[in-house]
């Protein structure tokens, strides 16, 4: 059979064999967590507690007032060290609650229908919101304002992702193969919210035990889902990609998923939506790949948010003396970290460690080979906005599309002449996104 | 050398200032970059180096049917072409560019382009022209608009008319009699224009015949170019738009006047397989869009069957090429390929 693909596109090598064989390992609770009040797109949350405050595992520690928004939670019980700002492993110093862990774990659950095949959508809805779901395959979009599409949005069809294209990670495909039925069962939550019957798993072919695992769940429950295996492709797993190699629609330039009737979750988002509706559990904890020739051993850990990278990092064994980079996420789009006390967060998927000099290769100058053009999955020319991006020539920018660009940086990881295409990229998007706003 | 440098300063840099707190001291720091991380293989060194590779048939074959002459030939271009980039290095103060192997594959097909019986001197002038004018005039490699061998050739056609055009044939030609000084002869296309006489396809394909080093012999190209267009280093869009062109085109005119020359003698006579496969894929001068590609290849065809045909030159690769050349610029802007999603509802 012909695997379903989007056209374009790049083959990275994997480097999933570090762990995608790795049992998850629970990591010890830590002492002290520091949680970020910003962990997601959209306004950051205000503490609602103070310095000393009692906390319980699951309490609510900062929301916000506007929509797109979602609360964070205590991930330990214990006191309320400091608010303060810390280093984000986003890169910049934001607001960050401290807990210091007094015990055991004393859970503050939500509440929860018994049934939740009976619940009503707005309950399940108030559920997902308050349990501070975000997408978390790492944009970390509230999970609440994608199952509350407009009403003249019809959503006909839900794809869950488990593509995982991104080298080293196997965060969700140890989630799919050892919570099959919280993945299953969150999936079925979040089409009942969006009232949809049609529902697609989209699993890149390189998981071939995830695929037949969860095709054999489904037989066995009541689901009438569809498992799609996909060609293994980068970035199959950006929501647009999977789009059309699931159902061969194409999102409009500048739209959403929900133009074209779709809604797209991850299996890490399932399994907390599961977790939050069925067991009132807020989302506190995640898997976390920790892989790379960087690392003594390579491990899947389930690790309660807020603990530090170094934390996990010597439970994996230490950083090795020749490593050079450490990132969170993956190779193509992950962030660099220069100091390990960062915390996870919410959209922490894996910390990649790596010995090599990564991309300081040589550079040369562009010779227009064209290799760019022909790997960006946006149908766009890199080596022109890149171009257009370093003269800071904004209106051309624009005309060429510079905005549609999903920043996966097939661009860059192809180009022979080592040019930071998709760098330029992003530095002329955030400009050209100043001019435009600033023209309105 | 440069992880002691690193590990060295690590060392310094507490003792100087002990508030540092910006690295974790106990180990080297950790190198920031912006994603990606990851990197191909592939590089420009590697790509002209390979396209090197896939004209060693051709050079070998060359060499098979002309002799020594053609070993000096193609050693000459090299090598001078190699010295005008160190020149023209020196001259604007910027890194030795020699290892990229672009100045070697310049040289090398310009030496393609002439006859066997060329001066090496006058080749030498040409392969300078080509690297300081083509190339380096314009800002150096990546910033061309013609491709540097052919504009080089385009000089020499210019300066030495009757040179360039007189061929010697191949040491190996069995046709001899056809010939009275068996010394030189005029190409298939020279015989064709001016003498109206066709020659054996079978001997055009495998290369016994007059011509420039490069161009005699079909399959050779025919073996290097299918190498890089397996390798994925020339865009298979352009020999594939700019050989059907001709073929399509010449035959037409063929069914129109059957006195022209049929479509199997164009596409094997001349340089065209030379230019299909390593002059017109040229990535520099030839256009990032796959539409622009076709385009790029279907005018460079129509071009050449009318110059063949209706022109002065018997030969017309040279000036197809570079006149496509110097609307690739306009082709790219042209030919932007819709966005993901324009134009859907």
């Amino acid at each position: 059979m012909k695997l379903l693909s989007f056209k374009k596109g790049i083959h990275p090598k994997e480097f999933k064999y570090f762990t995608c064989n790795k049992q998850t390992e629970v990591l010890s609770i830590p002492d002290e967590v520091c949680i970020p009040l910003q962990q997601h797109i959209g306004a950051p949350c205000n503490p609602i507690v103070e310095k000393g405050d009692e906390v319980k595992t699951g309490q609510i520690i900062g929301r916000s007032e506007s929509f797109v928004s979602s609360p964070v939670h205590s991930t330990v019980t214990g006191k309320i060290k400091t608010i303060d700002s810390y280093l984000h492993p986003a890169g910049t110093k934001t607001q960050m609650i401290k807990i210091q862990r007094t015990g055991d774990d004393d859970w503050q659950l939500l509440d929860v229908p018994k049934n939740w095949q009976l619940a009503s959508t707005d309950e399940l809805k108030s559920i997902v919101n308050e349990a501070g779901i975000v997408g978390l395959g790492g944009a970390a979009f509230p999970t609440h304002i994608k199952l509350a599409p407009p009403e003249e949005k019809k959503i006909d069809s839900f794809i869950l992702n488990g593509c995982e294209c991104e080298p080293f990670l196997t965060s969700d495909h140890r989630a799919m193969l050892e919570m099959t039925d919280e993945v299953l069962d969150g999936m079925a939550i979040i089409m009942k919210v969006l009232g949809v019957k049609k529902g697609y798993i989209g699993i890149e072919n390189n998981k071939p035990d995830a695929i037949s695992q969860i095709t054999r769940k489904i037989q066995k429950s009541d689901y009438n889902f569809t498992v799609i295996p996909l060609k293994v492709k980068y970035p199959q797993g950006a929501e647009k990609m999977l789009i059309e190699a699931v159902l061969k629609r194409k999102v409009p330039t500048g739209g959403l998923p929900m133009d074209v009737g779709v809604v797209v979750n991850n299996v890490g988002t399932a399994i907390a939506v599961a977790n939050a509706v069925i067991d009132g559990k807020p989302l506190v904890e995640r898997i976390v790949t920790v892989s790379g020739d960087g690392v003594t051993e390579p491990k899947n850990l389930m690790t309660r948010i807020g603990t530090s990278f170094q934390k996990l990092i010597d439970e994996c064994g230490g950083l090795k003396e020749e490593t050079t980079t450490v990132y969170m996420g993956g190779p193509m789009m992950g962030i660099s970290q220069w100091d390990l006390s960062v915390p996870v967060v919410k959209a922490t998927s894996g910390i990649v460690c790596r010995t090599d000099k990564s991309t300081n290769g040589t550079s040369y100058p562009c010779i227009q080979c064209g290799t760019c053009v022909s790997a960006c999955p946006m149908f766009l020319l890199p080596t022109k906005l890149a171009r257009y991006s370093e003269h800071k020539l904004l209106e051309e920018a624009n005309k060429t599309g510079i905005l549609n660009c999903v920043e996966c940086g097939s661009c860059a990881f192809v180009c022979p002449s080592n040019i930071p295409l998709v760098q330029w990229i992003r530095i002329g998007k955030l400009k050209v996104g100043e001019m435009v706003r600033s023209k309105n | 050398m440069e992880e002691k440098v690193i590990k060295n300063d690590v060392k310094v840099k507490p003792k100087k200032n002990p508030k540092d707190k910006l690295f974790k001291l106990d180990r080297q720091p950790l190198i920031i970059s912006s994603s990606p991380h990851l990197n191909t293989t592939d590089s420009v060194p590697k790509i002209m180096w390979t396209v090197i590779i896939a004209l060693l048939p051709a050079v070998v074959l060359s060499i098979y049917y002309f002799g020594l002459p053609a070993l000096w030939m193609m050693s000459t271009c090299v090598i001078s072409a190699g010295l005008a980039e160190c020149l023209m290095n020196k001259l604007k103060g910027e890194e030795f560019t020699i290892p990229d192997g672009s100045a070697v594959i310049t040289g090398l097909l310009l030496a393609m382009t002439l006859p066997p019986s060329f001066t090496l001197t006058s080749a030498i002038i040409g392969t300078v022209f080509a690297i300081v004018i083509g190339k380096h005039i314009f800002g150096g490699l990546g910033f061309n608009i013609f491709n540097p061998a052919l504009l080089g050739r385009a000089f020499l056609q210019a300066c030495f008319p009757v040179a360039i055009t007189t061929w010697t044939f191949p040491k190996t030609d069995v046709y001899l009699s056809k010939i009275v000084d068996g010394v030189t002869a005029a190409t298939p296309l020279g015989l064709f224009k001016f003498e109206g006489e066709t020659s054996d396809l079978f001997n055009m394909f495998w290369g016994n015949i007059g011509g420039s080093l490069g161009e005699t012999s079909a399959i050779s190209i025919i073996i290097g170019g299918g190498f890089l267009l397996i390798k994925k280093y020339a865009d298979w869009r352009i020999p594939v738009s700019y050989l059907g062109t001709v073929f399509l085109f010449g035959a037409i005119m063929w069914w129109i006047n059957p006195k022209y020359p049929d479509p199997t003698f164009h596409l094997l006579s001349g340089g065209l397989m030379l230019g299909a496969f390593f002059m017109a894929t040229d990535m520099v001068t030839s256009p990032i869009t796959p539409k622009g590609a076709w385009i790029f290849g279907i005018g460079a065809g129509i071009l050449l069957v009318v110059i063949r045909l209706f022109g002065g030159l018997p030969e017309g690769v040279m000036y197809s090429i570079l006149l496509m050349n110097a609307v690739t610029p306009l082709i790219n802007r042209y030919t932007r390929p819709k966005f993901f999603g324009e134009g859907s509802k």
